[in-house]
């Protein structure tokens, strides 16, 4: 359906895409423009501006407070946006809401980690498929035939979801009684349940330990590559972003304030004195 | 809630449906063998009314996890709307039993429609205002039936609000039915034990069933996590509105079920009180349990009977009773005690059991 879209060259934006020519013969799978927030009188984010390539791995990285997972709520909706487009597949998303936006192709996990937490993990997996599965309301009282085929069907796809992080066997614990890195990982697998194009990350590796982290890598990567869709995670281990993303966007107050490769980044001075300078000392003095 | 591993809900849903089903056979023998006091025989039907009620607002409190405080009223409109269709049908659907059931249907859309209507506007409320509004909507509607006036004649029937019942100008055939604040009088009894124990069934296949179904996880999402579930693509309102709609239609049907097993049925009957009732049920039998909703809803419409024995200290006893109650299932270490003592005699059964079939 991509085909279709004639191949013209974006219009330029001030601050354009990380790497512009990723995938060139494929259009981005999402454009931002000048997108922005104000709470009362606080600006938390203003004139942000973004192309997400197809099958790209990027990172959104700054201080905390910076903004990072208010832009995630705008991508959603889960905030309106007081100013700027949001194209996804090129098609505007405004005016519709959260469930509109997923549906759409953008999903996401959470900082704080939001489960069905009353509910099995395989119920939390069957809910990211919710869009997936078909039959109604009459058909699941009735117990008609379609009922069962379909649930047998979500059952299966469930469970090879969940074989990504080998976690079939949790499928009837109650999802709240997981372990921290577990909760984190079920949440991915839900938001890859709902088939997206888009997969947001917030602060994936938070908690895990380096182990953990170290496959959660390996298996963003691989998610990636099997289900070829585009990755914007926010993270705080630098060796996660650095090692993974292909695409850096650095925010400090609301504001991009340097966009590149991680190799350009790591070395922008600007950066290095906003972000990655602090934390270094605050590492340093940690381990002292 | 605190268990780890979930307990399979088929089941869950069978030992539900086996302790109605005991339970009726048992009081079918105490009848048939004339065992049972006529206290209890009364209150048959009611408390079968009240196990519905108690499941369709376990419904939306615990499964949905919006709080109602009018539940009563979608009970009052299926207790009216059921009582005139049954009226009305008499001489096309002279089978009662049949006509029970299509009066319980009619009073059901009924209360389902009462519901949407209610519910779009009610459920973009949250937590305490979608209470005090539901609690509003009750009150409402008994003032509305307090003021209805439905006549039958051989022209169909006619409507008044209002007035008095000889602003109906009925023909001389004509019969009131529903006669304002006086409510409905001679009412047909054809509510029976067993039009109940079926009605509990029927609630139950469709609240159960709806539960574990794409529908009711989709509930169930909303309620442990609204921006996790829109996350996902879930649509919000059409869910709330499906949970919210289905179990005032249900409870429409309990009214149904209620008022045809009184000659009168007036407005007042179903008020706050009754809406607190209920919500007393379902909390105290655990929200989101079916079992401990029917198990509640039967014991405390026993109870006040029973302590009739005691006329001037019942309800002091009752309200005593209700705070142990209350206070025993939030005292972790007694639930903890209880779970124990249900594991080992299970366990006990199941030794037996292995006994038994290696002697034989
Ligand atoms: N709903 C809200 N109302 C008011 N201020 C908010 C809201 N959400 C976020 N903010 C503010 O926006 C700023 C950015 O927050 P956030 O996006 O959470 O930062 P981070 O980069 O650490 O994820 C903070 O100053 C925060 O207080
Ligand atoms: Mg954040």
């Amino acid at each position: 359906m991509d085909e279709k879209r004639p191949k013209t060259k974006l219009v330029p934006v001030p601050s354009k895409s990380i790497i512009p020519e990723r995938n060139l013969g494929k259009p981005p799978i999402m454009e931002v423009l000048r997108l922005g927030i104000d709470f009362g009188g606080l600006t938390a984010v203003d004139d942000f501006n973004l192309t997400l390539s197809h099958t790209e791995i990027a990172g959104l990285i700054g201080p905390n407070g910076a903004g990072k997972t208010t832009i995630f709520n705008l991508l959603t909706k889960v905030y309106e946006p007081t100013r700027g487009t949001i194209l996804l597949h090129g098609k505007d998303t405004h005016g519709m809401n959260t469930a509109q936006v997923n549906r759409a192709g953008i999903a996401r996990t959470f900082q704080n980690i939001r489960l069905f937490s009353n509910l099995s993990v395989e119920d939390n997996v069957k809910l990211g498929l919710h869009n997936q599965i078909g039959y109604g309301m009459f058909s699941g009282i009735m117990r008609l035939p379609r009922y069962w085929k379909e649930e047998k069907h979500a059952h299966e796809k469930a469970m090879e979801l969940l074989s990504i992080f080998d976690m079939q066997d949790l499928r009837g614990h109650r999802a709240g009684a997981l372990p921290y890195g577990a909760q984190r990982r079920l949440e991915i697998v839900r938001a890859l349940a709902t088939n997206p194009s888009l997969l947001l990350l917030d602060e994936p590796a938070a908690g895990m330990n380096p182990s953990e982290t170290g496959e959660l890598m390996e298996n963003i990567v691989k998610i990636r590559d099997v289900f070829q869709i585009s990755v914007l995670l926010i993270e705080h281990d630098m060796k996660l972003v650095m090692g993974i993303c292909e695409g850096i966007c650095v925010l400090n107050f609301g504001k991009i304030i340097a966009k590149g490769t991680p190799g350009e980044v790591q070395n922008d001075p600007v950066v290095i004195e906003a972000y990655l300078g602090r934390r270094g000392e605050e590492d340093r003095r940690a381990e002292s | 809630m605190s268990k780890t591993i979930l307990k399979s809900p088929m089941r869950k849903n069978i030992s539900i449906y086996a302790l109605v089903i005991i339970g009726y056979i048992v009081m079918q023998c105490m009848i048939q063998t004339g065992n049972i006091t006529s206290v209890l025989h009364g209150q048959l039907v009611p408390i079968c009314a009240y196990i519905v009620m108690a499941i369709s607002l376990n419904l939306t409190v615990g499964i949905l996890g919006e709080l109602s405080l009018g539940h009563a009223g979608f009970m009052s409109i299926g207790a009216f709307s059921g009582v005139v269709a049954a009226t009305s049908l008499e001489s096309i659907i002279p089978f009662a039993p049949l006509r029970l059931a299509v009066s319980m249907a009619i009073a059901a859309a009924f209360a389902g429609a009462a519901g949407f209507l209610i519910g779009i506007p009610v459920l973009r409320l949250m937590g305490d205002y979608l209470a005090i509004v539901t609690l509003a909507f009750g009150e409402i509607i008994k003032h509305l039936i307090n003021c209805l006036y439905i006549g039958i004649d051989s022209g169909g029937l006619s409507f008044g609000f209002l007035g008095t019942a000889s602003d109906l100008n009925l023909k001389d055939d004509g019969a009131v039915i529903v006669n304002g604040p006086m409510g409905i009088a001679g009412i047909n009894r054809i509510s029976n034990f067993t039009a109940g124990f079926i009605l509990v069934m029927v609630t139950l296949f469709i609240v159960l069933n709806l539960i574990n179904s794409r529908a009711g996880r989709a509930i169930m999402a909303l309620r442990d996590n609204r921006i996790a579930a829109e996350s996902v693509g879930i649509p919000v309102t059409k869910y709330k509105l499906m949970a919210f709609v289905t179990s005032a239609a249900i409870a429409g049907s309990a009214g149904a079920l209620f008022a045809m097993n009184y000659s009168t049925v007036v407005a007042t009957k179903f008020d706050f009180g009754t809406s607190i009732l209920v919500l007393v049920f379902v909390v105290l039998g655990g929200l989101g349990n079916m079992m401990g909703s029917i198990i509640a809803a039967t014991v405390l419409t026993i109870l006040p009977e029973m302590l009739r024995e005691i006329e001037q200290y019942r309800m002091l006893v009752y309200a005593v009773i209700l705070i142990l109650v209350m206070i025993a299932r939030n005292n972790a270490s007694f639930m903890a005690y209880l779970d124990n003592l249900k594991n080992r005699i299970v366990n006990a059964a199941k030794k037996t059991r292995k006994g038994g079939a290696s002697v034989g």
